[in-house]
């Protein structure tokens, strides 16, 4: 992650108790004692502690915990639909725990659009109402807030649906319109709580998929929190892990994986931990396509273009590899009016041995976006492995 | 030992005399507004011949429910008239429309901030509860010197006995609405008022109906016994033939009210249906 990146939103010493006397919940935390205790003693309880982050502009920041870590409580702080018993939250050099009723009001319109877990649509309002009811709120007119709304729903794929009700659609299409709300709303920041914990997984999935099209279009600054370590993996630039109130680790899903900060981390990706035994091969994918080192660069690049990648790994008739074309050098290879590809490969890409361990292979993916190549002791090319592929065994070795 | 009796009946008696003597100038203006009021729309429903507010009725009841209510309410229309009780029912429903309207008017605002704030709601409720179980003849006794023998001492009462159900209604409809909804709502910024506008009032219209059914329903039953303290209409009719011990006629006025009672609810209860 760029350190450099501006910050969005700034959390520090943020902590929330629950009850009439936060004060003296608060006295007995910092004496070292913890929730169950205090709940014990004073009858509060004691629902953020301490919590200290920032979320950068543009990244989603994913906040992951058991039900009963805080999640949904952190998530209400920062829009303050909870309020908060102590700590800074700025935003743009405002500080939300300490708004007035009208600024508050204001900084919610300016910064905030929020994503339900159950949807939370008005049923008496159509698809179009709903998604136009942020910018109604804040007073834009008619014919001006109609367009954005249909460009909204235009956008999360409910074109047509603009005069349904939400009790005719199903779960994902209904999440779709409170997501386009939120779209619509063009606020700062997109709040999402538990977005997508209430659709059938594999309707899930495709919402992920959706989100991280949008997000890498939009580049906009996400907080999205789940209790699935999958979904954290999958969409989250970083992930802040959750445990009863406190942060255990704030770290790419990566770092999470490969070092956990401490043993709840590593219960908590248990057979994460079987990382060390998972390998290369495991994650492994067929080659979808490659180039012969005879082919012209027309014919690789046509390749690419069939399957919509941005590079090709070309091998020989044995299938021994031999280097990798980019598209990019394919079309100079076009103007240059080569015959063969065979001087335009590359070798800056990585390759790695079926046996390889499959932690090892995070770091190489940060260096470049190639998908890395599986050989065999023969130089044979077996298979590629990607970015998400990594993730996804990790995860569903998790869930076993 | 003797332990005194409470005078508990003089201090109300005490007070409500004070009220009379203190506010008389506010009373009487009411009263003569409100009698106004009825008698207006009195004399413009029986301006109308009986046939074409009969069918007025039928269509307007076709129009919002259904052609089989139209046909219901016409054969009864027709048998009030047939049976001489047409003035008496016209001014029965002017007492329940006016009535209805006056407590709806009241119960609305009330209900809202009942809903809105804990405290309210604490304070009303038992007042609701109050009104409620009172008999409802014990108010038409201080009606009589706020507002004299008559129509407008009916609608007193009868605003009193009927508003419960709308303030009650509207209240658990607000509060009915899903917490969810108010979170949303609050955090796209919208005001208490825009909240109330365009998420609280809309949701919880359905349950408001059925409190105004209800308020309805009870101001029917109430301006019939009203007729003890002198309002017009169908009560009356029903008063006068208990005193003569005509059980014919109390019977045939008493149909009259079932008829009036069943068009008035299954109007207003496919409105409400209408509305969902």
């Amino acid at each position: 992650m760029d350190e450099t990146r501006s910050v969005k939103i700034q959390v520090r010493g943020l902590s929330k108790v629950f009850g009439k006397q936060p004060k003296k919940a608060l006295e007995l935390r910092d004496q070292g004692l913890k929730r169950p205790e205090i709940l014990e003693k004073t009858g509060q309880t004691l629902g953020l502690s301490n919590i200290s982050f920032d979320v950068y502009e543009g990244e989603l920041l994913v906040i992951m915990g058991l039900s009963g870590s805080g999640k949904s409580t952190l998530i209400r702080c920062l829009n303050r639909l909870i309020d908060t018993t102590e700590g800074d939250i700025i935003i743009d050099g405002e500080n939300i725990p300490t708004l007035g009723e009208k600024a508050l009001l204001e900084c919610r319109r300016r910064h905030f659009s929020m994503v339900f877990q159950n949807f939370a649509l008005f049923p008496h309002r159509t698809v179009q109402q709903n998604a136009e009811f942020g910018l109604e709120i804040r007073g834009i007119d008619k014919v001006e807030r109609r367009d954005i709304a249909h460009t909204a729903l235009k956008q999360v794929g409910l074109e047509g649906w603009e005069d349904a009700y939400p009790n005719q659609l199903s779960g994902g299409m209904q999440q779709r319109v409170g997501l386009a709300r939120a779209l619509a709303n063009d606020a700062s920041v997109l709040l999402m709580d538990e977005a997508f914990s209430a659709l059938d997984p594999l309707i899930r999935k495709d919402m992920q998929q959706e989100l991280l099209q949008l997000q890498s279009k939009m580049q906009k600054t996400t907080v999205f929190i789940t209790h699935d370590l999958d979904e954290a993996l999958n969409i989250g630039d970083r992930i802040v892990l959750l445990k009863d109130g406190e942060i255990v680790q704030i770290g790419t899903p990566e770092e999470i994986l490969t070092q956990p900060a401490d043993d709840y981390v590593r219960r908590f990706i248990e057979g994460v931990d079987r990382s060390r035994v998972l390998t290369a091969e495991s994650a492994m994918r067929p080659v979808r396509t490659t180039a012969r080192s005879s082919d012209g660069p027309r014919t690789a690049l046509h390749r690419m273009r069939d399957h919509s990648i941005d590079s090709i790994y070309v091998t020989d008739r044995d299938r021994h590899l031999l280097g990798l074309l980019e598209a990019e050098t394919a079309s100079r290879a076009i103007e240059a009016k080569a015959e063969t590809i065979t001087d335009y490969l590359t070798q800056d890409f990585r390759k790695v041995p079926p046996e390889e361990p499959l932690q090892n292979l995070f770091a190489m993916f940060s260096e470049k976006s190639f998908p890395i190549a599986v050989v065999d002791k023969q130089q044979r090319l077996l298979g590629v492995v990607v970015k998400g592929a990594v993730l996804d065994e990790l995860a569903r070795a998790g869930e076993q | 030992m003797d332990i005194p009796r409470i005078p508990l009946g003089n201090w109300i008696e005490g007070g409500l005399n004070w009220l009379t003597s203190e506010y008389s100038l506010v009373t009487r203006g009411i009263s003569r507004f409100t009698q106004t009021g009825i008698n207006s729309l009195n004399d413009s429903l029986m301006w109308l011949p009986e046939w074409a507010l009969l069918a007025i009725i039928a269509l307007l009841c076709w129009k919002i429910a259904s052609i089989r209510l139209a046909i219901g309410a016409a054969a009864g229309l027709a048998l009030i008239w047939n049976l001489g009780l047409w003035n008496p029912m016209i001014e029965t429903l002017t007492l329940v429309v006016i009535a209805t309207f006056v407590a709806v008017v009241i119960a609305l605002p009330v209900g809202i901030a009942a809903a809105l704030s804990e405290r309210l709601y604490r304070l009303i409720m038992p007042a609701l509860d109050f009104m409620q179980t009172m008999p409802a003849f014990v108010y038409l006794i201080p009606a009589i010197p706020f507002f004299g023998i008559g129509s407008v001492s009916a609608i007193f009462a009868t605003v009193i006995f009927s508003m419960p159900p709308a303030i009650r209604f509207t209240t658990l409809g607000i509060r009915q609405v899903p917490v969810e909804l108010i979170e949303a709502a609050d955090a796209y910024g919208a005001t208490r008022g825009q909240k109330l506008v365009k998420v609280q009032l809309p949701l919880s219209l359905p349950t408001i109906m059925a409190g105004i059914n209800q308020t309805i329903m009870l101001a029917l039953s109430m301006v019939v016994i009203a007729a003890m303290i002198g309002a017009d209409g169908l009560g009356s009719e029903v008063w006068r033939a208990i005193q003569r011990l005509r059980p014919g006629d109390g019977f045939e006025a008493g149909i009259a009210v079932v008829i009036l009672a069943m068009l008035l609810d299954r109007l207003t209860q496919s409105l409400r249906k209408s509305r969902q």
